[in-house]
C-alpha cells in the first residue's frame, strides 16, 4: 500500500547572484506504510530540501506530496541536520514543549533512559557536547510518535560505538512501534544496515538513479560481514552509484 | 594608583569613586561658597525635610505613576507593533518612513502639539511621552524580530507548537536581550520627558516641583529632588531589571 507519495515537478531557487538554480526536478518517489527508506546521495544534491518540503516547512514548489487516507494530520519527527534544540530550555524541557500536554513523561524517562542521558535531563544545551545534543534532538523526534519519521544524517557527528547504539535503539522502536522513516545519509554502511530500500539520488537537479531494496533478514543486520560483502555485490551490480559516494 | 586597582574588590572600588564624588562636590561648595551650589550635608538637609513634609514622596509618586503608565503602554505597544514590521516585509517597508519621521520630531513639539490639541489634561501628558517613546521601542524590537532564527522556528512548526507556545519558548526568549535594551533606554528616557512634560503643562509632579524651585533659584531643593530621581532608577534597575536579566539569562554559560 502507498502511504505518501512525492512528485516534485519543479524546484527552485535564487541564488546570490540572481541566477535560477534547479535544486529538485520531476522527482517521484512513493513510500509504502511502515517501510525504512535511506536515501543516499552526495551532499548538497538536495536531500534536505526534499525533506522540508515533506515536513512542510517549504512550500516554494511545484508538485504534491500527498499522504494516505489515515494521516489527515500526520505527525512527523524531523531530526535535523544540526540539533536545533532551544538553548534556554533544559534537555527534558526541550523534548517535553515537542508532546502535548496531556501526554506522560513516561516516554520521557525511558527514552533519556535508554540513550543514557538521564543525568543530564536538566542540563542546558549549551553545557552538551555535539553527540549528545544530537541525540536529545532524537529523543524529541521518538518521543512524539511520529507517523513520518524524517531523519538528516542524524549520525553524523557520534562515535562508533554510540552510532551503533543508536542505531539499534531506532530499530528496535521502530520495530515496537511501525512508522515510515526517510533517512537520509551518504554512508552506504550505515543505509545498509538499517533500510528496506536503498535510493541513490544523483545531485543539481535531483533525481533518482536507482532504488535497490535490501534483501537482508533484520536480524542479520549486525553480521558486519554479511553487510559488507551486499555493499560489495551493490557496487559492482550498479557501477553508476559509485561515483555519488 | 593602577598597581593597586587589581587587589581592591570592586564593592570598594564603587565605594571610593561615589566617595570621590562627594568630597569634589563638598571641594568645589566650600571654594565657590554661595548658594548656587549648596555642601552636600545641605542638600541631605532638604532631603530629608521634603521627605518628612511629604512634598516629595506625594510629587514623586505621581511622577512615577505617569512613568509607570506611559511606559508600560509603550513597551506593549511597541512590542507588538515591531514584532509585526519584524515578521511582516511589507508592512516594515510602508511604515519605515513613518518610524524615521516619527523618530526625529523632538519631544518638545509632540509635548506643545498635544496640549494645544488636546488641552492641558493627563491624558495629554501621558499621550506626549507614549508617543516619544513608542518609536524608539518599535525600532529595537523590530530589529531583534527580524534576527529571529529561522531554523528553530521551523522545528517549533514541523513540531506543531502552537502559537502561544512558539511565543513563549521561542519568540520570547530571542526578544528578551532587545526588550531590556528597550526597557534601559526607555525608562531613561521617559523620565526627561515626563519632567518637560510636568514643566509645560500639568501642576503636580516632580517636573512642575523643578520647575518652582527655578524660579525661586532654589538649587538645594532642586539637587534634593534630583537624588531621589537617581535613587528610584537605581532601585528599579537593581531590584527588578538585574534578577529579571538574570533569571533569563541563567541558561548561558
Amino acid at each position: 500500500m502507498t502511504d505518501i507519495h512525492i512528485d516534485i515537478k519543479n524546484k527552485t531557487y535564487i541564488t546570490a547572484d540572481a541566477c535560477q538554480h534547479t535544486a529538485i526536478k520531476d522527482f517521484k518517489l512513493s513510500l509504502t506504510s511502515n517501510e525504512f527508506v535511506c536515501l543516499v546521495g552526495p551532499s548538497g544534491c538536495g536531500k534536505t530540501t526534499l525533506l522540508n518540503i515533506i515536513a512542510n516547512l517549504d512550500s516554494q514548489y511545484q508538485g504534491e506530496i500527498s499522504l494516505a487516507q489515515q494521516y489527515t494530520q500526520p505527525k512527523i519527527g524531523y531530526i535535523f541536520q544540526n540539533p536545533r534544540l532551544l538553548p534556554w530550555r533544559t534537555v527534558r524541557e526541550n523534548i517535553e514543549l515537542a508532546l502535548p500536554v496531556e501526554q506522560s513523561s513516561e516516554i520521557v524517562d525511558s527514552l533519556l533512559d535508554a540513550m543514557q542521558l538521564s543525568n543530564i535531563q536538566h542540563v542546558y544545551p549549551e553545557h552538551l557536547s555535539l553527540g549528545m545534543s544530537r541525540r536529545v534532538s532524537i529523543i524529541r523526534a521518538f518521543a512524539i510518535n511520529p507517523d513520518v519519521l524524517l531523519m538528516d544524517e542524524p549520525f553524523v557527528s557520534l562515535d562508533a560505538p554510540t552510532a551503533r547504539q543508536v542505531r539499534e535503539l531506532l530499530i528496535s522502536l521502530w520495530q515496537q512501534r511501525p512508522h515510515t522513516i526517510l533517512f537520509v545519509t551518504h554512508d552506504l554502511r550505515e543505509a545498509i544496515t538499517l533500510a528496506d530500500r536503498l535510493v541513490f539520488l544523483s545531485p543539481s537537479p535531483m533525481t533518482v538513479i536507482s532504488e535497490i531494496k535490501v534483501n537482508i533478514a533484520r536480524e542479520n543486520r549486525d553480521d558486519e560481514l554479511l553487510i559488507e560483502n551486499f555493499r560489495q555485490q551493490l557496487l559492482t551490480a550498479h557501477p553508476e552509484i559509485k561515483n555519488l559516494l | 594608583m593602577t598597581f593597586i586597582m587589581p587587589i581592591v574588590p570592586n564593592k570598594i572600588l564603587a565605594i571610593l569613586s561615589f566617595s570621590l564624588l562627594i568630597v569634589i562636590w563638598q571641594g568645589l561648595a566650600i571654594f565657590i561658597n554661595d548658594n548656587t551650589l549648596p555642601t552636600p550635608a545641605l542638600v541631605i538637609q532638604v532631603f530629608w525635610q521634603e521627605i518628612e513634609s511629604g512634598q516629595l514622596p506625594h510629587h514623586l509618586a505621581i511622577t512615577l505613576r505617569r512613568l509607570l503608565i506611559s511606559f508600560s503602554i509603550a513597551m506593549l505597544l511597541g512590542c507588538a507593533i515591531g514584532i509585526l514590521l519584524g515578521r511582516h516585509k511589507k508592512l516594515d517597508a510602508f511604515f519605515d518612513n513613518w518610524l524615521v519621521i516619527f523618530l526625529n520630531i523632538p519631544a518638545l513639539v509632540t509635548i506643545i502639539l498635544c496640549y494645544v490639541w488636546f488641552g492641558l489634561i493627563e491624558s495629554a501628558a501621558i499621550l506626549a511621552v507614549i508617543i516619544n517613546k513608542l518609536p524608539n521601542v518599535i525600532v529595537t524590537i523590530r530589529e531583534g524580530s527580524k534576527a529571529l532564527d529561522k531554523d528553530l522556528l521551523d522545528m517549533a512548526r514541523c513540531y506543531n507548537f502552537s502559537k502561544q507556545k512558539t511565543f513563549t519558548h521561542v519568540i520570547w526568549p530571542q526578544l528578551h536581550p532587545f526588550v531590556m535594551a528597550a526597557t534601559r533606554s526607555g525608562l531613561a528616557l521617559i523620565w526627561k520627558i515626563i519632567l518637560v512634560v510636568e514643566l509645560l503643562g500639568r501642576s503636580d509632579g516632580m517636573g512642575y516641583q523643578l520647575h518652582l524651585f527655578f524660579q525661586l533659584f532654589d538649587v538645594a531643593s532642586i539637587l534634593a529632588y534630583t537624588i531621589a530621581f537617581i535613587a528610584v532608577i537605581q532601585a528599579i534597575e537593581l531590584l527588578i531589571l538585574k534578577p529579571l536579566d538574570k533569571r533569563a539569562l541563567r541558561w548561558r554559560r
